[in-house]
C-alpha cells in the first residue's frame, strides 16, 4: 500500500466540499475516465470583489487524487481568484505533508482544474497539451514523455546528458536500463557518455502570430516576459542557476533553464514559479513550458 | 474486529504445520544436503520426501522431475530460456496477451534480441482462440508458454489441449500454473505438458521457493551453472527449510484439493452474488464458467480501485484491485485491457481472492461492507448523479483538455 501522509488519509476518509456546488460560476474539468484520474472544480465567485466565496470536487481517481482535490478546495475558499492562481502544485502537496512521486500528478490535476475553473469564470479559453507518460526515474518523479523530450528537444545522446538535463537516473540507477531504451528509441543507437550533446537552442525570440490581449502589442507583450524573467534571474542565480526566454507561442511560453536549475529535481517547480510570476504580469493565463517541449510543434 | 484476507492470489499465509516442519532446519538440521557426514544426511532425505510430496500433487511420472528454484518468475525465466538455449534454430516464442509480467516482460525483452513474438489475443471473457492458436504452431516455434490460470480474473486456459495440439507439431509447451497449483487437480503424467512452473508462497508456503517441473527426456539448459544440485539443473545449495515446507504444502493441498472446487467454490459464489444483487453497474470479470474456484474479480463501474482498497482496508478487508495506479502508470491492467472491459469499468476493479482459511461470516462480512463502500465514492465521482451514472458518462464529462 502506499506510504500516504496522515493528512492524505484524513481527507480521502473525510473530503471536504465534495458533490456538486449549486451556482457554480467557475467549472473546470481535467482528466477522463479512460486515463484512470478526472476532476471536476466548481467554483462560486464573488463577481465584484473576485473572492471565491466556495469551492466543491468531485473527483474519479485513487485516493490521493480525492484528497489533492479536498486540499485544493480548502486552500482556496477565501482566497481571490487571483490568490488562487498562485497555488502551486507544490503548495497542494505540501498541504497534505507530501505526497509520494508516483502521485504527484494528483496535485498537478488540481492545479491545472483550478486554472481551468478560472479561465472558465474569465469566459478564457483553457488548454494543455501536457501529457503524462509512465514514471521512469522514482527518485526524482520523472515520465517517459518528459525523458523523451527532453531527449529530442536537445540532441541529447547519452544517459549522462538525459541525467544532466532532467535529472532522471540520477539517483538509484535502477532506471539506467529504461533510460538507455527511451535514448534507442529516439536516436536509433546508443552513444557511450564521451559523446557530447549538441544543444541546438534556439536563442532569438520570434513574434507570435497569435492575437493576444488588445491591451498590449505583441513587442510589449514579449518586453513585459522579459523584464518579467530579468527580475527573476537575480533570485535563481543566487542559487547558481539561469533562466532565459527562447520562444513565445501564443499563451506558450518556452524557456531555457541552465546552470542548477535545469535537470534539478526543482525544475518542475521552477517552471510553476516563474509561470505564476507571468500570469500575474501579464493578467493572462499562459503556460511556461521547457524548451524541450517545442520539438512537438 | 479480525481482519480478513482475500488477497490469496497474490500471497497467502504460511499454514502453521508448513512453519512447525521448517523450523528444525534453521537450527539442528542445517547441515548441506550434499555433504557426507550425518548433518547433511539428513537433511538430503528431507529434500527427497519433499519432491516426492511436489511429484505426488502435479502427478507427475518421476521425483526426478521436479527442480526446485528461489520463486515462480525464476521458473518462468527458466523454461523459456532453456528451450531457445536448446533449440537456436526456433527463435519464435507464442504466449498469450494476459501472461503474468514474470513471462512477458521476458519475452517482450528477447523480442528486442531478435526473437519472435506471438501473444494470442483473448476475447472479452478472456478466453483464447484455439484455430488461431493452431494457426500459428510451426517448426519456427522454440515454445509455447501458456498459464494455465490467470491471476487477476481466474480464468483458465485449455493448457492440457493446448499442449497436446504443440506436442503433434514437435513444440515445446510450458504453462505458468501458479495460480493452478493446490486450487485444482493436476495429473502431469496423462498430459504433454513439458514444462511447469509453480510458487511456493501462492499454496501456504514460504515466499521465495518455487518448482520447475521438467518432463524427462525434454531437452534442458539451466539458467544457473556451477554446483550438482538439482542433479546439475539448478545449481546453489538448496533452500532447504523452503523445500521442506513446501513439501508440508504440497501434501495439505492434495489433501484439501477436493474442498477448494466445493466450500470454497461456494464461499466465493455467495461473495459475489451478495455484491451484485446488491451494488447496481456491477459486474463479474473474466470466464465464469471456467476459472478458478476461488477467484472473484468484480468491477464497479464509475469508481477507481485504489480508493475502494483504502475504504476495504480501514474495515479490515484485505483485496487487491485490477488497476495498475500501483505502478505509477494510470493505464488499467493489461489483462483488463486485453479483454476490452471499458475503462469505466476496469479502473473499478477489484479482485477478491479466497483460499481454505476463510468462512462464512467473513464472506458475509464483505458483503455487507462493500455496498456503501462504493456509494461513497460514486457520490465523489463526477460520472455519478444520484443513484446511476449520469447520461451518456463519456460526454458528460467534457474536459477541455485531452
Ligand atoms: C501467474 C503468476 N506467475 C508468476 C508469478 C510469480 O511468482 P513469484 O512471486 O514466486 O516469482 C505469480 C505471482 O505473483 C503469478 O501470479
Amino acid at each position: 500500500m502506499w506510504d500516504y501522509s496522515e493528512k492524505v488519509r484524513e481527507h480521502f476518509f473525510n473530503p471536504r466540499n465534495s458533490g456538486p456546488l449549486e451556482n457554480a460560476n467557475g467549472i473546470g474539468d481535467v482528466g477522463s475516465i479512460k486515463c484512470g484520474d478526472a476532476l471536476r472544480l466548481m467554483l462560486k465567485v464573488q463577481p465584484e470583489t473576485g473572492i471565491i466565496e466556495d469551492a466543491h470536487f468531485q473527483t474519479f481517481g485513487c485516493g490521493s487524487a480525492i484528497a489533492s482535490s479536498s486540499a485544493l478546495t480548502e486552500i482556496i475558499k477565501g482566497k481571490t481568484v487571483d490568490e488562487a492562481l498562485l497555488v502551486s502544485n507544490q503548495d497542494i502537496a505540501d498541504y497534505l505533508d507530501g505526497l509520494p512521486p508516483e502521485k504527484m500528478h494528483c496535485s498537478v490535476m488540481g492545479r491545472e482544474a483550478l486554472q481551468a475553473a478560472v479561465a472558465n469564470y474569465r469566459g478564457e479559453a483553457w488548454s494543455d497539451e501536457h501529457e503524462e507518460g509512465d514514471l521512469v526515474c522514482k527518485c526524482f518523479a520523472i515520465d517517459a514523455v518528459m525523458i523523451e523530450q527532453t531527449i529530442r528537444g536537445n540532441g541529447l545522446k547519452t544517459m549522462q546528458d538525459v541525467t544532466n538535463y532532467t535529472k532522471a537516473g540520477g539517483g538509484c540507477s535502477a532506471c539506467h536500463e529504461k533510460i538507455e531504451d527511451i535514448l534507442i528509441a529516439v536516436n536509433g543507437r546508443l552513444y557511450s557518455n564521451e559523446a557530447k550533446a549538441n544543444p541546438s537552442l534556439k536563442s532569438t525570440p520570434a513574434p507570435s502570430a497569435s492575437p493576444v490581449k488588445p491591451k498590449l502589442t505583441n513587442y510589449q507583450r514579449i518586453r513585459k516576459i522579459e523584464d518579467t524573467l530579468e527580475a527573476i534571474r537575480p533570485m535563481l542565480q543566487r542559487d547558481h542557476g539561469d533562466v532565459a526566454l527562447v520562444e513565445v507561442d501564443g499563451k506558450k511560453i518556452y524557456v531555457a533553464l541552465s546552470g542548477a536549475c535545469q535537470g534539478c529535481s526543482m525544475e518542475a517547480a521552477t517552471l510553476a514559479g516563474v509561470q505564476q510570476k507571468l500570469i500575474e504580469a501579464l493578467g493572462e493565463l499562459v503556460q511556461v513550458l521547457p524548451v524541450g517541449a517545442m520539438a512537438n510543434h | 474486529m479480525k481482519p480478513i484476507y482475500m488477497d490469496n492470489n497474490a500471497t497467502t499465509a504460511c499454514d502453521p504445520a508448513v512453519v512447525e516442519a521448517m523450523l528444525p532446519f534453521f537450527t539442528e538440521q542445517f547441515g548441506n544436503a550434499s555433504s557426507i557426514h550425518s548433518f547433511g544426511a539428513q537433511v538430503g532425505k528431507a529434500l527427497k520426501e519433499a519432491r516426492v510430496k511436489v511429484q505426488t500433487l502435479l502427478g507427475a511420472a518421476h521425483d526426478s522431475e521436479i527442480v526446485f528454484t528461489s520463486c515462480g518468475t525464476e521458473s518462468d525465466s527458466t523454461a523459456i530460456l532453456s528451450a531457445l538455449k536448446a533449440s537456436p534454430e526456433r527463435r519464435t516464442i507464442i504466449t498469450t496477451v494476459v501472461e503474468h509480467p514474470a513471462i512477458l516482460t521476458l519475452c517482450e525483452h528477447l523480442e528486442k534480441d531478435g526473437c519472435v513474438l506471438h501473444k494470442l489475443p483473448v476475447n472479452k471473457k478472456g478466453r483464447v482462440d484455439l484455430d488461431e492458436y493452431k494457426s500459428l504452431l510451426n517448426d519456427r516455434v522454440a515454445i509455447v508458454s501458456a498459464m494455465w490460470a490467470n491471476n487477476e480474473t481466474g480464468t483458465l486456459f485449455p493448457v492440457e489441449e493446448m499442449a497436446a495440439l504443440a506436442h503433434e507439431k514437435g513444440i515445446m509447451f510450458h504453462t505458468d500454473a501458479v495460480q493452478a497449483v493446490g486450487k485444482l487437480p493436476i495429473d502431469l503424467k496423462t498430459t504433454k505438458i513439458d514444462m511447469l512452473s509453480l510458487s511456493g508462497h501462492k499454496l501456504h508456503a514460504p515466499k521465495g521457493i518455487g518448482v520447475l517441473y521438467v518432463r524427462r527426456n525434454t531437452r534442458f539448459r539451466p539458467l544457473l551453472r556451477g554446483g550438482h544440485q538439482e542433479r546439475g539443473r539448478r545449481a546453489g545449495t538448496e533452500n532447504s527449510a523452503s523445500i521442506v515446507g513446501l513439501g508440508v504444502a504440497c501434501d495439505l493441498a492434495r489433501k484439501h484439493i477436493e474442498e477448494e472446487s466445493t466450500v470454497v467454490k461456494r464461499l466465493r459464489d455467495r461473495l459475489e452474488r451478495g455484491i451484485l444483487a446488491k451494488v447496481p453497474n456491477a459486474f463479474v470479470n473474466g470466464d465464469t464458467l471456467y476459472r478458478l474456484p476461488n477467484t472473484a474479480s468484480i468491477a464497479f463501474e464509475y469508481v477507481e480501485g485504489e480508493g475502494i482498497l483504502l475504504l476495504l482496508n480501514r474495515e479490515g478487508i484485505a483485496a487487491s484491485s485490477g488497476s495498475a495506479c500501483t505502478s505509477g502508470s494510470l493505464e488499467p491492467s493489461h489483462v483488463m485491457r486485453a479483454m476490452g472491459i471499458p475503462y469505466t469499468a476496469a479502473h473499478g476493479t477489484i479482485r477478491f481472492s479466497l483460499s481454505r482459511y476463510n468462512t462464512q461470516e467473513e464472506v458475509d462480512r464483505v458483503i455487507a461492507a462493500v455496498p456503501p463502500i462504493i456509494a461513497q465514492l460514486r457520490k465523489l465521482s463526477p460520472y455519478w448523479s444520484g443513484n446511476k451514472p449520469v447520461s451518456n458518462p463519456e460526454q458528460a464529462f467534457q474536459p477541455e483538455y485531452t
